[in-house]
């Protein structure tokens, strides 16, 4: 079905951005046009996702020139869910930073290209077009740099000098992807390139750019051995921020990774090897890492690759099964890892220290934040009925089902290993007794702050808590979400067919 | 001409990939800046070079019917440079930044980020 209005959600990120760039110098205004204006942006989302859901995808082709030509901009039920994720995760940082962004920050256009990279996210969801696709990536990359540089701290400018290093890489190479793509079927479009490619005879060649492909994404997505710019940059910019990036830069190259390898490029035995044994190896050496970091912020940078792998594993399965884990565990990690940088913000502002050594006592002083607290952490762990438990009998199910003994070991021993550093973090932030820390100046600590700010520090935490006990506790709805977009992604007959026309008039 | 290409698209990749494993960060950027001017060449070079046949339609026919120019390979090279363009330049202001606040240019010594708490 046509209908121009699926863009909104791009459009209306980017009025945001403009409208708030009016108010450059007033902070208090931005921050409740930023606030007021993504509870809309989450409806306009819901009411996308609602449409999809019940009448099929929605499909608009840029200033009306025909697909394969122009630009399409398709919500299927996986773009309609991610832009609903992103509009979630934008609302709670949004009210996150109104409390923790320093003014200056806010002064120096913190909001303004907040919203930009939401806008970006948005559009890199809804494109039908890989070359709009890249476009969207690099508004969504130079936003992130901005804001990871924002502060110019050194920790932070060393940081964004690994960062933006990848980053360009990564696009250096995808759009070499893209030219050798354009090069052998002389289209950008999709859904077009997935007919034109699968009847391609230069196989060869077509695995090298599938190969392009997965190296440029999984810079973007830090998969193994190509993560190591994400635990030396998140954990250095305000934690807002890290929030953000943790909760959904590094799902947007999962995201793609997904579109391009079910839809253009069905993986192969050797591309199945392959993402296997990336996805393996990536596991083990995020969860590994996470267990001898101090920084809890690191902890959680080192847990966001780990949990990638898990990610990348369903799309190494290639079952349904295991596409329907992904899409699931892909909703309660972008919840979840959000909601934990979150709780870093709020740890830090209370006791003036990231620190997992000087840290401690937490429960004792706080029993009511930590258990809040504990339920992100409890959920990452997975402990049933918590949200990351279900996403794991998919893949260990699919695992066994398809003799791939390995990546179901990979993610039983990744699941351990999350929960072994979890609990250390538990011991060590909240129950070991914590000493006096010395007061730091450069800090305004949490109860310094004006009412209001703490309301909308500890709001979001409850807010994305909330969500992630329904993601566990009403599992059968997004279960049922998760199978209908797995479904999806094996079967790519609809989403080709809502923009070109039917298949069989196409191939007579 | 295409041959030509070749060569040129493959030393600007292999410059570009020399340059960013030294350790200068001006030599990072330099490095940076040659890859994507690979990567646009290559764009070019795949949309297959045509000479002097625009991608024009006489007024007897709808269609083209004759070997043409494909225009798609320069809008996306326009973007791609555009964007580039705009990166490479904060990149450099970054550099100088990172030159101002750490005080070296060798990467090896950008460990801050490593540093225990």
């Amino acid at each position: 079905m046509s209908n121009p209005y699926i863009i909104l959600p791009i459009i209306f990120q980017l009025f945001t951005a403009i409208l708030l760039m009016f108010f450059w110098t007033q902070k208090n205004i931005q921050k409740a046009i930023s606030v007021a204006l993504s509870v809309v942006t989450l409806g306009i989302s819901v009411w996308l996702m609602t449409i999809v859901l019940k009448n099929g995808i929605y499909v608009t082709q840029a200033g009306s020139w025909e697909a394969p030509f122009g630009i399409t901009f398709i919500a299927d039920p996986l773009s309609a869910l991610m832009v609903l994720l992103t509009s979630i995760a934008g609302l709670a940082v949004s009210i996150f930073s109104v409390g923790s962004v320093r003014n200056a920050r806010v002064r120096f256009g913190y909001f303004p290209i907040f919203h930009f990279l939401l806008m970006g996210l948005n559009g890199a969801f809804l494109t039908g077009d890989i070359f709009n696709l890249y476009v969207w990536f690099e508004i969504i990359i130079i936003s992130s740099f901005v804001l990871i540089t924002l502060g110019g701290e050194k920790a932070q400018i060393e940081g964004s000098i690994k960062y933006v290093t990848m980053n360009l890489l990564a696009s250096a190479i995808f759009l070499t992807a893209i030219a050798i793509l354009y090069g052998l079927v002389g289209s950008l479009n999709m859904a077009d390139l997935s007919l034109k490619v699968a009847k391609l005879e230069n196989r060869g060649l077509v695995n090298v750019t599938a190969i392009l492909f997965f190296v440029g994404f999984g810079i973007k997505s830090a998969v193994f051995p190509l993560h190591f710019w994400l635990p030396a940059s998140y954990h250095t910019p305000p934690t807002a921020i890290s929030a953000i990036f943790g909760g959904l830069l590094t799902k947007v190259g999962v995201y793609a990774l997904l579109r391009v390898f079910t839809l253009i490029f069905v993986p192969d035995e050797f591309m199945v090897s392959l993402i296997s044994w990336v996805a393996g190896l990536t596991i083990l050496t995020g969860c590994i890492g996470a267990l001898i970091q101090n920084n809890i912020r690191k902890v959680f940078s080192y847990l966001i690759v780990g949990h990638i792998g898990y990610m990348i594993a369903g799309l190494g399965m290639f079952t349904e099964a295991a596409l329907i884990g992904t899409v699931f565990y892909l909703i309660h990690d972008i919840i979840v890892k959000t909601n934990l940088f979150m709780v870093s913000g709020l740890i830090f502002k209370i006791k003036g220290t990231f620190s997992m050594r000087n840290l401690g006592g937490f429960y004792k002083e706080y029993p009511k934040l930590s258990l809040l607290m504990a339920i992100p952490i409890f959920s990452l762990v997975g402990i049933p009925p918590l949200s990351g438990f279900w996403a794991k009998l998919f893949w260990v199910e699919s695992g066994f089902e398809i003799g791939n003994f390995m990546l179901v070991a990979f993610i039983i021993s990744g699941s351990f290993l999350t929960l072994f550093v979890m609990a250390k973090l538990w011991s060590e932030v909240f129950w070991k007794d914590g000493d006096k820390l010395p007061k730091k100046i450069n800090v305004k600590y949490f109860w310094e702050l004006k009412p209001i700010k703490r309301v909308a520090m500890v709001f979001p935490i409850v807010f994305l808590s909330l969500i992630s006990l329904y993601i566990g506790l009403g599992a059968d709805h997004i279960i049922q979400l998760s199978t209908i977009i797995g479904k999806q992604l094996m079967d790519t007959t609809p989403y080709i067919e809502a923009v070109l026309g039917p298949i069989t008039e196409l191939q007579p | 001409m295409e041959l030509l290409l070749v060569i040129i698209i493959g030393l600007l990749y292999a410059a570009g990939i020399y340059m960013m494993l030294r350790r200068s960060l001006v030599k990072l950027i330099i490095g940076l800046i040659l890859l994507g001017n690979g990567a646009n060449l290559l764009i070019f070079l795949l949309g297959r070079i045509v000479k002097g046949k625009p991608p024009i339609i006489d007024d007897a026919s709808y269609v083209l019917s004759e070997i043409y120019a494909d225009p798609v390979p320069q809008a996306l090279i326009l973007t791609a440079i555009v964007i580039s363009f705009g990166l490479q330049a904060f990149a450099i202001i970054l550099i100088k930044r990172a030159y101002k606040v750490v005080k070296t240019d060798d990467l090896d010594e950008m460990n801050a980020t490593d540093e225990d708490l």
